[in-house]
C-alpha cells in the first residue's frame, strides 16, 4: 500500500505543480494579486506531497519492502538501518525524488518567508520553480518511478553497492543537491524579470541570500564527496577532475561568480544583464551536471544509448529550459535598462576581473569534461582528458585571480586608489614572500613552485586578515577604538574574510600534498617495521573479523613516533557478501603536519602483505579550508542587511561613503 | 578616461584574458589527451614503442602471475592479446575475465608497462568496445553499463 500512497502522492505533486506553474503568472499579467498569491499555496501544498512521497519511500527501504523493484535492487535485510534510510537516496530514482523535494523546498521557502517580495515576482519566480518540478516530477513518473512493483516478490534484496554504505557518501548527494537545485532559485528569479522586464538593485538583494545559501550547500557538498573519495577509493587523492566532480565543479565556479556579480549590481547598479546571464548559466551548469551524472553518458556514449529513455528525457529537459531561457534573455534582455559604467579600477572593476577569470576558468573546465564526449559521438574515437590538461589550464587561470583577491575588498567603490592599496599592501607581500622563502630554505632549495605556492597561500591569508585589521584602524588607533569598530563591522566584512582566508587555507592543502607527498609500496612480514616519513610502522599481524554484511581481513599496524606509540592503523580488505564485492579500507592517522595513510593489498603468499603507505602533509586543510569558506558564507548569510531580505528601493541606493561596508 | 576609452580597457582585458585561455586550452589538449585502444588497434596501428595510451579489454583467465607488487597478466579482447606489467597494488575489482582499463606505454620490447591500472567500480563494467566484440560473439549477454 505505502508504494502506491507514494505514487498517488507523487501524481497529487505533479498536478499541484502544473497550477503553480499557470495561475500565477496570468494573474500577474492581469495584475490580480489573488491570482498572484495561490503560487504560495501551491508551491507549500506541492512540498508537503513531494514530502509524503519520500517519505513513503524511505518507509519502504526501513521495513525492507522487496516486492517494490528499486528497494530490491538498493537493499538488503541485513544492512545496517542507518543505510536502509540513506540507499533510498544512494540510487537513481530516489536520488531523483530527492532534487524535486529540495526544488520544492525552496519554493516552499519563497512562498513562506517572501512576504516582503514584490507581489508580481514572487508569483513569477514561484512559477517559473514551478514549471522545473513539472519537468522533473514528469521525468521521475515516466522513466524512473520509485515505487514501481515486482513479481514475483524476492525474498530478500540486492544490497546497495558498498562504496556507498558510508556516512559522508549519505551526506554527500542532500548537499550537493541542495547546492544545484539552490541555484534554480537565482534562476526563477532571472526569469521573473526578464518576463517582467524590470530589474533593479533591490533585484540583486533578493537573489543574493539564495545564492549564497546555494553555494555554501554545493562548497560543502563537493568538500564531503572529494573527503570520501579520499579515505573510500584507497588511492590517497583528494581530487581528480573525473566527469563527475567537475560536473559539480562548474557550478560552484559559475555560481561563486555570480555571488560577486550580484553584489555589484546590488551596490553600484551595474552589471545587470550579466548577472541574469550568469544566473541563468549557472543552473543550466546545474542541469548539466545533473545530466551527466544522470543518464550515463560519462561512462560512454554507447552507454547513453542502452538507457535512452532517461537520457534523452533529461537532454529533453536541459534543451528546453537552457534554450527557452537563453531565447528570453535574447529576447528581453536589450529591454532592460543599462547601469552605468564604472572606472576600471574600483571595488567593482576587481569583481568584473573576478567574473572574468572564474567564467573563462568554467569554460576551461566545460571544454575538457565533454570534448572527449563530442569526439567520440562525432568520431567515434576514444580519448581521456585527465589531471595533465587542468593542471595546465585551470591553474594558470587561477593563479593571477588568486593573486588579485586581497586587493578587491581593499579598493573603494567607484574610484579606488591602487597605489595606496598596493602600498597598505606591502606589508602582508613581504610577510608572504618571507615565508615563501622561509620554506624555500629550510627544504635545501626545495620545489621553487612549491614554495611560491605557500607563499600565494599566506598572501591570501593573511590579505584577508589584513582588510578587517585595516578596516578597524589596528595599530592605527587606540585599542579600544579599533575593537569597538571590529564590533560595529557588517557581518558580510566578517564573512567575506572567512571565505577569502578559506580559499588561502585550501591553496596551502594543496600545496602540501602535491609537493611534498611521499607515496612508498612494499612488501612486509609480520613483526616487521617500516619507516616512513618519520613514522615507524610495526605490521602485527592480520586477523579476520565479521560485519553486518561483510567480513573483512584486518591488519593491525603499530604506528611510533620517536619510539612512542601515537596511534593503531586497521587498513582492511572488505567483502561484501551478498554483491560478492570487494572494498578496500585505508587505515587513516591525522596528524598535526598532514596525514599517514595506509592501503592494505595482496598476500604474497608467504605471509606477507603488500601495503601502500601515502604520508599526505597538509591534506586536511583542503577540507578544513572549505568548511571557513562554508562558515563565511553562514556569517555573511546572518548579516541584517541580508537578513531583513527585500530592503525598499531607496535604501538599495548604493552610498557614496569613501569605504562603504561589504 | 573616457566612456569610450573605460569600455575599450574592460573589453581589452577581458579578450586578453580569454585569448590566453583559450591557447591554454589548445596547448593542453594537444599535450594532455590519451587515446583509448584496444588490443586489436594496437597491432593494427602499428603503434610507436613509447606511445602513451589507454589499454581497455579482458583480464585473460590463468595470465596474472604475481610477484610481489610486480604483476604481469594478459589483455585480450577475444582477438588479440597483449602483455602487460605492472608495479603497484591492483584495484579491489581486478579479477580474471574482468574488463579493466590500464593506461602506460608501449614498450621497446613490446607489451605494456601500465603504471595505472583501474578496474570500475561496478562488478558487471566492461569496456564499451570489448562488451560489444564479445556480445557479437555470442559471449556476454550484460548491459555494458555501468553505474
Amino acid at each position: 500500500m505505502i508504494a502506491e500512497i507514494g505514487h498517488f502522492a507523487t501524481l497529487l505533486a505533479l498536478s499541484l505543480a502544473l497550477l503553480q506553474g499557470s495561475l500565477p503568472i496570468w494573474g500577474a499579467a492581469k495584475g490580480d494579486l489573488r491570482i498572484m498569491n495561490s503560487a504560495r499555496t501551491f508551491a507549500v501544498g506541492q512540498f508537503l506531497f513531494v514530502a509524503f512521497a519520500f517519505a513513503c519511500l524511505i518507509a519502504l527501504y526501513v521495513r525492507s519492502d522487496f516486492s517494490v523493484l528499486n528497494v530490491w535492487e538498493n537493499s538488503h535485510s541485513a544492512k545496517p538501518l542507518l543505510y536502509k534510510v540513506t540507499g533510498a537516496w544512494g540510487n537513481h530514482e530516489g536520488s531523483m525524488l530527492l532534487w524535486v523535494l529540495i526544488l520544492a523546498f525552496f519554493g516552499a521557502l519563497v512562498a513562506l518567508f517572501g512576504d516582503n517580495l514584490p507581489p508580481r515576482l514572487r508569483a513569477n519566480s514561484l512559477a517559473v520553480q514551478g514549471w522545473i518540478s513539472i519537468a522533473f516530477l514528469l521525468f521521475i513518473l515516466i522513466t524512473s518511478n520509485p515505487f514501481a512493483r515486482l513479481f514475483p516478490v524476492p525474498l530478500d534484496g540486492q544490497d546497495l553497492n558498498p562504496i556507498l554504505q558510508d556516512i559522508s557518501l549519505a551526506i554527500h548527494p542532500p548537499l550537493l543537491y541542495a547546492g544545484y537545485v539552490g541555484f534554480s532559485m537565482a534562476f526563477s528569479f532571472a526569469i521573473a524579470a526578464l518576463i517582467e522586464g524590470k530589474i533593479d538593485a533591490a533585484w540583486a538583494r533578493w537573489v543574493r541570500p539564495w545564492t549564497l545559501l546555494a553555494w555554501m550547500f554545493l562548497t560543502a557538498g563537493i568538500s564531503m564527496g572529494s573527503w570520501w573519495a579520499y579515505y573510500e577509493l584507497g588511492w590517497g587523492g583528494w581530487w581528480f577532475w573525473d566527469p563527475v566532480e567537475n560536473a559539480s565543479f562548474m557550478p560552484w565556479l559559475a555560481g561563486t561568480a555570480l555571488l560577486h556579480s550580484a553584489l555589484v549590481m546590488e551596490r553600484r547598479d551595474a552589471l545587470k544583464v550579466w548577472t541574469i546571464l550568469l544566473a541563468i548559466l549557472t543552473f543550466s551548469l546545474s542541469l548539466l551536471g545533473t545530466f551527466l551524472v544522470r543518464s550515463g553518458v560519462l561512462t560512454s556514449v554507447h552507454a547513453f544509448a542502452v538507457d535512452a529513455a532517461r537520457g534523452v528525457f533529461i537532454l529533453v529537459i536541459m534543451g528546453i529550459f537552457v534554450g527557452g531561457a537563453l531565447t528570453l534573455f535574447a529576447w528581453r534582455a536589450p529591454r532592460l535598462r543599462q547601469g552605468g559604467l564604472f572606472a576600471p579600477i574600483s571595488r567593482e572593476g576587481a569583481l568584473v576581473l573576478n567574473n572574468l577569470f572564474l567564467a573563462t576558468a568554467t569554460a576551461a573546465v566545460f571544454i575538457g569534461t565533454l570534448y572527449p564526449l563530442l569526439l567520440e559521438a562525432l568520431t567515434g574515437e576514444k580519448i581521456s582528458v585527465g589531471a595533465p590538461f587542468f593542471n595546465k589550464t585551470f591553474g594558470p587561470l587561477m593563479v593571477p585571480l588568486l593573486i588579485l583577491v586581497p586587493f578587491g575588498p581593499m579598493l573603494a567603490w567607484k574610484r579606488g586608489d591602487l597605489l595606496a592599496v598596493a602600498q597598505r599592501l606591502a606589508v602582508v607581500a613581504a610577510f608572504a614572500l618571507i615565508v615563501a622563502g622561509a620554506v624555500y630554505w629550510s627544504l635545501n632549495g626545495g620545489p621553487v613552485l612549491a614554495a611560491l605556492g605557500v607563499g600565494l597561500a599566506v598572501w591570501l591569508i593573511a590579505g584577508a586578515v589584513f582588510e578587517i585589521l585595516w578596516r578597524v584602524k589596528f595599530m592605527r588607533a587606540p585599542f579600544a577604538e579599533a575593537f569597538r569598530r571590529a564590533g560595529g563591522l557588517p557581518r558580510a566584512a566578517w564573512g567575506t574574510m572567512l571565505a577569502h582566508a578559506g580559499v588561502g587555507v585550501v591553496l596551502l592543502g594543496i600545496v602540501g600534498v602535491t609537493s611534498w607527498k611521499t607515496e612508498v609500496i612494499t612488501t612486509v612480514a609480520p613483526g616487521e617495521t617500516l619507516t616512513v616519513a618519520g613514522s615507524e610502522l610495526t605490521f602485527e599481524g592480520i586477523s579476520s573479523r565479521e560485519g553486518p554484511n561483510y567480513s573483512e581481513e584486518v591488519a593491525q599496524f603499530t604506528v611510533r613516533r620517536e619510539g612512542e606509540v601515537v596511534a593503531i592503523l586497521e587498513p582492511a580488505k572488505r567483502l561484501y557478501t551478498v554483491r560478492r564485492q570487494p572494498t578496500t579500507e585505508a587505515g587513516i592517522k591525522s596528524f598535526i603536519g598532514g596525514d599517514l595513510y595506509l592501503v592494505l593489498g595482496e598476500a604474497t603468499g608467504d605471509g606477507s602483505y603488500i601495503i601502500r603507505i601515502y604520508d599526505n602533509p597538509l591534506v586536511t586543510l583542503i577540507w578544513i579550508g572549505t568548511y571557513i569558506m562554508v562558515l563565511g558564507g553562514m556569517v555573511s548569510l546572518s548579516d541584517r542587511r541580508l537578513r531583513v531580505g527585500a530592503p525598499r528601493k531607496r535604501a538599495a541606493k548604493p552610498v557614496s561613503a569613501p569605504a562603504p561596508a561589504e | 578616461m573616457t566612456r569610450k576609452q573605460r569600455r575599450f580597457t574592460v573589453i581589452g582585458l577581458a579578450m586578453g584574458v580569454l585569448a590566453i585561455a583559450a591557447a591554454l586550452v589548445f596547448v593542453a589538449l594537444e599535450d594532455t589527451i590519451v587515446f583509448f585502444y584496444s588490443p586489436t588497434d594496437i597491432v593494427e596501428m602499428k603503434l610507436d614503442p613509447g606511445t602513451r595510451f589507454r589499454l581497455g579489454g579482458l583480464v585473460s583467465v590463468g595470465s596474472i602471475e604475481q610477484d610481489g607488487q610486480h604483476v604481469k597478466f594478459v589483455i585480450t579482447d577475444t582477438t588479440t592479446d597483449i602483455n602487460v606489467t605492472y608495479n603497484g597494488i591492483l584495484p579491489d575489482l581486478f579479477r580474471e575475465g574482468q574488463g579493466v582499463i590500464a593506461e602506460g606505454v608501449l614498450a621497446v620490447a613490446g607489451g605494456f608497462e601500465a603504471d595505472t591500472v583501474l578496474a570500475k567500480h561496478d562488478e558487471n563494467y566492461m569496456p564499451p568496445e570489448v562488451a560489444e566484440k564479445l556480445r557479437e560473439q555470442g559471449h556476454w549477454q550484460g548491459e555494458g553499463q555501468a553505474e
